[in-house]
């Protein structure tokens, strides 16, 4: 049973994972304090928060000095919690979900997840050592006044696809990149369909039907799921 | 050897002077050419803007996006469970290997793991939508450099894989079959039997490829040396999947990084890899890939546990707060998730990072000074589905 040794942790369980915690500290040792901050999830991944400064120095770092010779993908979060979110469009859900009072959702502040962040914009990217196995995800945040950041594709070519992805999706632009031009939508195209607040008109016409379709599992929980409305 | 006379030397330094005379005379302006969207060198919808220097491509330039679908957007307002609908139309000919690393990520974020029946079923179905896409694959190329034949027989040996995944699960091309925790249903009866003879005939597929298209001498002078593209080359623009090991690196997800709830440990099998690097190793490696997955459905078949197929799920299926990235050894490359969950019914956000989005990435660098009939060549070995690219 060899599956077994990846196994032994269920997913969340605190343990220790010596081989992501040395990523870590090699990133600390080469960028100092450029890195804002880290988090491993034992037998999972490592993150490396970096000063949006240090973006494209960690890229070269985790390149020549970790030999993540892989790009693996490049792209960004927006952490805004959405105002136009599920659970003001479609009142079924709420109520599935257990949430029987019919009044739009509170907005919520912005929480950042793994290595935390600052801003609303945060650059996610990952790279990965085929010889090692090494991989790491790295973020940095990018503030609302000033949407931009090194280019990656002095360090990884593959970047520029990417970038130009993240460019016309959520705005950000990348100082350096040899041609920022838009690869999915149309060279017209108005706003930057990833971000929170870029409404999802197919949604705002017509509700998703929601919840209420969802077969039952089989062997799931309980009987005569079909007659719960 | 004897020395070079002079007048050796004379008549060489004139004939290149003639050759640069015919040069200037015939200089062209340079061409723009367009292949695609709508092209028979193209799979689907992919555009090539090609500027020409005569027969030689001095750029290319992809341009994708006529089939944009935006499931990044749209993953955002459906239900974990919804989403696997989506997801099955990245990489629509081997669809259930799109829903388990989305799958993977949600159970990696809850903590469940799927009883090891379901982990069994879902890396034999992992496999066998392998070598429905890469057969597929086999065939195309055939096609695009003129051997029919090989399209046909392809297209023919395909139905049995596709009609074992449909007595599976129903659906040839969209199972939609995965569900967090394992899997909607258990295998029909005489499944196993069936899916062994099928193997048989995937192995007799791919010795007839071999003889027809691999071996074949035209396919040989049209592949070798074309469109070679360095380890580290493809390292570096993200290249994955059997792009990668035909350039020499011997890097396989299943072996590698095998994410918890797949079962590639439990089998024998091996990672072809090719030095070459150009078309014909592209070809090559992923021939022995169909052949490998054949092997590893019919050792896992034979191993199959019993149980349940379903772990304990919530009756409503709400992710924990969480982030986490799974990816896997799809056909085409690595095909991963990145989910982002605010403990919600619906992911935060979802990155997908498909495998022909970077693998076409690299057209532009290795177009470069090729002729325009091997572009076909090298767009073929570098296999995309569109709807991969797009998203």
């Amino acid at each position: 049973m060899s599956s077994a040794d990846t196994t032994e942790a269920p997913a969340g369980e605190l343990e220790r994972d010596d081989a992501r915690e040395a990523v870590v500290e090699r990133f600390r040792s080469e960028l100092g304090d450029a890195v804002v901050g880290a988090h491993v999830r034992p037998g999972h991944a490592v993150w490396v928060r970096v000063d949006r400064g240090a973006w494209r120095e960690a890229a070269r770092f985790a390149r020549d000095g970790l030999h993540c010779a892989f790009f693996d993908f490049l792209s960004a979060i927006d952490w805004l919690p959405s105002p136009f979110g599920r659970d003001m469009d479609s009142q079924e859900d709420r109520i599935a979900a257990g949430d029987t009072d019919g009044s739009p959702a509170e907005p919520t502040a912005i929480v950042a997840g793994a290595a935390g962040g600052d801003t609303r914009f945060q650059l996610l990217a990952r790279v990965y050592a085929p010889t090692t196995g090494t991989a790491v995800i790295l973020k940095a945040d990018v503030p609302d006044d000033d949407l931009s950041i090194d280019s990656w594709v002095p360090v990884y070519a593959g970047a520029n696809w990417h970038e130009r992805e993240t460019w016309e999706m959520f705005g950000i632009d990348f100082v350096g990149h040899p041609g920022l031009t838009h690869i999915y939508l149309p060279g017209q195209f108005e706003g930057h369909p990833l971000r929170k607040d870029f409404p999802l008109l197919a949604r705002r016409v017509k509700p998703w039907p929601g919840i209420v379709d969802v077969e039952p599992m089989p062997g799931g929980a309980g009987e005569g799921e079909g007659g719960e409305e | 050897m004897t020395a070079i006379t002079d007048r050796e030397k004379l008549a060489y330094v004139a004939a290149r002077a003639a050759d640069g005379r015919i040069n200037i005379e015939l200089e062209t302006e340079g061409m723009t050419i367009n292949l695609g969207p709508q092209h028979p060198a193209t799979h689907g919808t992919l555009r090539i803007v090609a500027r020409l220097d005569g027969e030689q491509i001095v750029s290319a330039e992809p341009i994708c996006g006529y089939m944009h679908r935006g499931y990044e957007k749209l993953a955002e307002v459906r239900t974990y469970p919804q989403v696997t609908t989506l997801i099955n139309r990245i990489d629509w000919l081997g669809s259930f290997a799109n829903e388990v690393p989305f799958i993977l990520a949600a159970e990696e974020l809850m903590g469940i793991e799927a009883p090891p029946r379901a982990q069994w079923i879902r890396t034999i179905l992992f496999e066998l939508s392998r070598i429905a896409n890469i057969s597929l694959f086999l065939g195309d190329l055939g096609i695009q450099l003129g051997g029919l034949t090989v399209g046909f027989y392809a297209f023919r040996d395909r139905e049995y894989v596709l009609n074992q995944i449909e007595a599976a699960t129903g659906g040839r091309f969209h199972p939609n079959f995965d569900r967090i925790g394992g899997l909607k249903d258990d295998l029909p009866k005489g499944w196993i039997a069936e899916t062994h003879k099928a193997m048989e005939k995937v192995r007799r597929f791919c010795d007839e490829v071999e003889d027809l298209l691999i071996g074949n001498e035209i396919f040989q002078t049209r592949t070798r040396g074309i469109g070679v593209i360095p380890g580290h080359v493809g390292l570096s623009y993200g290249l994955s999947g059997a792009n990668i090991r035909a350039s020499g690196v011997d890097w396989d997800l299943r072996r590698d990084s095998c994410p918890r709830g797949l079962v590639y440990d439990e089998v024998d099998w091996k990672v072809w890899t090719h030095p070459d690097g150009d078309s014909f190793a592209r070809s090559w490696v992923r021939l022995q890939e169909v052949r490998e997955a054949s092997k590893i459905v019919d050792q896992l078949l034979d191993t199959i546990p019993g149980g349940p197929i379903m772990a304990k799920v919530p009756r409503i299926i709400k992710v924990p707060e969480g982030e986490a990235y799974v990816a896997t050894e799809n056909p085409l490359g690595e095909m991963g998730y990145y989910v982002v969950s605010k403990g919600d019914l619906v992911p935060f956000r979802v990155k997908i990072r498909s495998a022909s989005f970077n693998n076409v990435s690299i057209i532009p660098w290795v177009a470069r000074g090729l002729y325009v009939p091997d572009l076909v060549t090298v767009l073929a070995s570098l296999y995309f589905i569109l709807g991969d690219i797009d998203r």
